[in-house]
């Protein structure tokens, strides 16, 4: 029998995390996602793990390289400021393709800007925050289950392709109370990891994690084989919902908690005639391109809701290719669009 | 015969890319030594850093993880943390432990993380070309103090091991320096009590040790040495801060 709590988005990731065999956890405290921490430091002694608050994002993020190298299943969460700290040690795990899994409870920016959800680093997660030809993995959640659902298969994927992993929501998923319904046991992926460093116990050649390649012959055949690793990723790892879109009048992109209020536009739009499509991307990398081109000759128009200035729309646009007109609808500084107001965008584009 | 001087088991039998005269080789091969004389090499995961040394692991045939710059000490944690019974050493210089990492170095002996650092402090930056360091002394000329470091424009260099005493965490902290045989074997006396107290779990220890830059310094090998006795050793004094009488 499955296991159904009321939780809260933060604490659901951090009890998923566990689930998912993690017993690494590293961070610093940070607005809104720091429940993650008290949980951990709650739980990780009761099954002999560990908990260090680190003195930095900078810090935090090295001991996940230490421990991820080290061979362990390690988690660390932050938002928006504390992730742009961490880009340095994003790099160095990506460089020397080690599987970790980070959380970012993205806030609006810039700078210090506010502690009200955002979706505002887009960019930064699938675009390649830190430095060097890289990427990461990045899934979306919309409710609290996907929360859990999602954070173990991170653990799954970063240890499946050894990457880094990022579980992106925002201030209101993570602050959010839901059912959620825990399995009793999770699908682990099992690997030997036999490059990770743990001693060589005198019975093998010894293992050196490193992201250093000084002759630029070895380091393009790296870049290469971590180029072929990212487009194995895009064949195998894309998560998408479609949603209404067959013979649809326009189709809304969004994804995380936007998402939850297009569904709600749905229904008021049915009422005027008007069919509205959802292409929901869980996956923003891989992003979900093929769903966006199999779609881009039905609607008249296409259109991104965001909490930007207008980021995943750069994707959509690449994506349909042309094909189709795209449009964009965002707020930002913690705004969130209302239903009405989403409504009226779509009303005025097919207008 | 009798075979009464070989290469360390724990050192692999490569040449070192350092610069003549340079005595990070002696260093590595103190470390070596006293992992052999320890028996701790298949247990042993070492950390290097950014500088000189950023390929050490290359040397050595212990596990090794390469850090970000200054990073070693949160690396470190992480790896121990993981591995509690294994042994976990950093190896850094001192723009890596004492600039720009400063914060790691603190913290990780802050928390008394029982690892082991190795600081290699030679009192300017060398690998990329000779720029002033924390730990470069007053006057000195670098590549960024080329009118000598000056107290009002520069300020003063930093005493690591005079800093990290202070901490509750590092029960272990000696300055020792390899400017000669004497030296060298009090170097390796103090990098094996250090390995002995992270064995004993008793906390955070670190060993500094005075070294040379002949190629960014601007001297022949041998003055070098001299140098670093007659400049370095009167404002980094040698000997031990912390942790003497520990038991181990």
């Amino acid at each position: 029998m499955s296991e159904k709590l009321l939780m809260k988005g933060n604490e659901v990731i951090a009890e998923a995390a566990i689930r998912a065999g993690c017993k690494h956890y590293f961070g610093y405290p940070i607005t809104p996602q720091t429940e993650i921490a008290h949980y951990m430091a709650k739980k990780m002694p009761e099954i002999n793990g560990t908990f260090v608050q680190a003195e930095s994002e900078v810090a935090a993020i090295n001991m996940v390289y230490g421990a991820a190298a080290a061979g362990a299943r390690v988690l660390t969460s932050s938002s928006s400021p504390g992730i742009s700290l961490k880009q340095e040690g994003i790099s160095y795990i990506a460089g020397a393709e080690l599987p970790a899994v980070i959380v970012n409870i993205v806030r609006c920016g810039p700078g210090l800007g506010g502690i009200l959800p955002a979706q505002c680093d887009y960019f930064q997660a699938v675009k390649g925050g830190g430095h060097g030809d890289y990427k990461m993995v990045v899934l979306a959640p919309s409710s609290v289950q996907e929360l859990y659902e999602l954070t173990v298969k991170a653990f799954n994927i970063s240890d499946r392709y050894r990457i880094l992993t990022m579980i992106m929501g925002d201030g209101m998923l993570g602050q959010m109370m839901e059912a959620v319904e825990f399995k009793d046991e999770e699908e682990i992926y099992h690997d030997d990891k036999k490059w990770a460093t743990t001693g060589t116990k005198m019975q093998r050649e010894s293992n050196d994690i490193t992201s250093i390649y000084i002759q630029p012959e070895v380091l393009e055949r790296h870049n290469m084989k971590l180029q072929a690793k990212y487009r194995q990723i895009e064949q195998e790892e894309v998560l998408v919902e479609t949603y209404n879109c067959e013979n649809a009048d326009i189709i809304v992109t969004a994804y995380g908690t936007i998402a939850r209020i297009i569904k709600n536009v749905i229904k008021s739009a049915e009422k005027e005639g008007i069919k509205v499509g959802l292409i929901r991307p869980i996956s923003l990398w891989p992003f979900p391109a093929a769903a966006f081109l199999q779609y881009a000759g039905t609607p008249k128009a296409f259109l991104s809701v965001e909490l930007s200035a207008g980021q995943m729309v750069e994707d959509v646009r690449l994506a349909v290719n042309g094909k189709c007109p795209v449009h964009f609808y965002g707020r930002m500084g913690g705004m969130v669009p209302s239903q009405k107001e989403i409504l009226n965008k779509i009303r005025e584009i097919l207008k | 015969m009798a075979t009464v001087f070989k290469k360390p088991h724990a050192l692999k039998d490569l040449s070192l890319h350092y610069c003549p005269g340079c005595t990070h080789g002696i260093i590595h091969r103190l470390i070596a030594e006293v992992i052999d004389e320890l028996e701790i090499e298949g247990t042993t995961i070492g950390v290097s850093p950014v500088g000189c040394a950023y390929n050490n692991y290359e040397y050595f045939n212990c596990d090794f993880v390469q850090a970000a710059h200054g990073r070693a000490p949160a690396v470190a944690t992480g790896i121990k943390r993981v591995h509690p019974d294994n042994f976990v050493f950093t190896y850094q210089g001192d723009g890596d432990l004492a600039a720009i990492g400063t914060a790691e170095i603190v913290h990780a002996a802050s928390r008394g993380e029982k690892i082991t650092t190795v600081f290699v402090n030679n009192a300017i930056y060398g690998m990329t070309s000779g720029q002033m360091a924390p730990t470069t002394l007053l006057n000195q000329v670098t590549t960024t103090s080329p009118y000598g470091r000056k107290p009002e424009i520069h300020g003063f260099p930093v005493k690591v091991c005079e800093l990290l005493s202070t901490l509750e965490g590092a029960v272990y902290v000696e300055r020792t320096s390899v400017h000669d045989v004497k030296n060298i074997n009090k170097t390796k006396a103090a990098i094996k009590k250090a390995f002995q107290v992270q064995k004993a779990q008793k906390g955070f220890s670190i060993v500094e040790v005075l070294s040379t830059c002949p190629t960014n310094w601007g001297i022949n090998p041998v003055d070098s040495l001299k140098w670093l006795e007659q400049n370095m050793v009167p404002f980094y004094p040698l000997g031990n801060f912390k942790g003497k009488d520990l038991e181990v």
